[in-house]
């Protein structure tokens, strides 16, 4: 299990390519990749500060991957999320789940990248093009 | 010593960061809200958690506990 936050940029195809599961042991690779939007609610969006509640986040997200892990049969599991100044077409989320077969790892994935985003403490602020900034009042499907 | 944090758009309602009180009594969250939010009803949405594990507006608060008030989360 790997849980991270980061204030960088982060190339998520690197990160699946780096992480190391024994060859032959997993037939199915299920990931879900979030990345910044140029507009939202009809405006066009500038960029974006992602706050977070240091610590409570990071607890929070491995709360779910270990439920994840024992919920279904599933080998292994991944979240990465990004905090601080974002840009359009920076990369927000990353989350992999492994198994040996799609189903589990399907579902995983689901369920993680679901519950991320109803309950990990984390505030979306956007900049608009006139430079007004605005809080995200809910999260979209 | 408890200390209270607020996050996002909450922080900017409420006017406050992170502030600390003294307490010898046990207190629920929503009578610290009341003593440190200068008579800001609780908004009906707020989420709150004691050490980073959530919880709600009865819960008994100690000493030495962090407690953190915050609006409904958008991350992802």
């Amino acid at each position: 299990m790997l849980v991270k936050i980061t204030e960088n940029e982060f190339n998520p195809w690197k990160y699946l390519q780096n992480h190391e599961l024994q060859a032959g042991k997993f037939g199915a690779t299920a990931t879900f990749i979030g990345t910044m939007r140029d507009y939202n609610v009809g405006d066009t969006v500038k960029s974006m500060f992602l706050e977070h509640y240091p610590n409570m986040t990071e607890k929070y997200l491995q709360q779910i991957s270990d439920i994840a892990l024992q919920r279904w049969d599933i080998l292994d599991t991944l979240i990465i999320h990004r905090v601080g100044e974002i840009l359009p077409g920076d990369n927000i989320v990353l989350v992999a789940t492994w198994a040996g077969h799609r189903t589990p790892a399907f579902d995983a994935c689901r369920f993680l990248i679901e519950e991320l985003k109803a309950k990990a403490p984390f505030w979306k602020q956007e900049t608009l093009i006139d430079d007004d900034t605005r809080w995200v009042a809910n999260h979209s499907n | 010593m408890i200390k209270i944090k607020f996050f996002a758009s909450l922080r900017e309602e409420v006017g406050k960061n992170e502030i600390q009180i003294e307490t010898s009594e046990k207190l629920t969250i929503a009578k610290i809200w009341n003593q440190v939010c200068d008579g800001i009803p609780l908004p009906n949405h707020v989420l709150i958690a004691i050490n980073m594990e959530y919880t709600n507006q009865n819960a008994i608060v100690k000493d030495g506990d962090e407690v953190a008030f915050f609006p409904p989360v958008t991350g992802g």
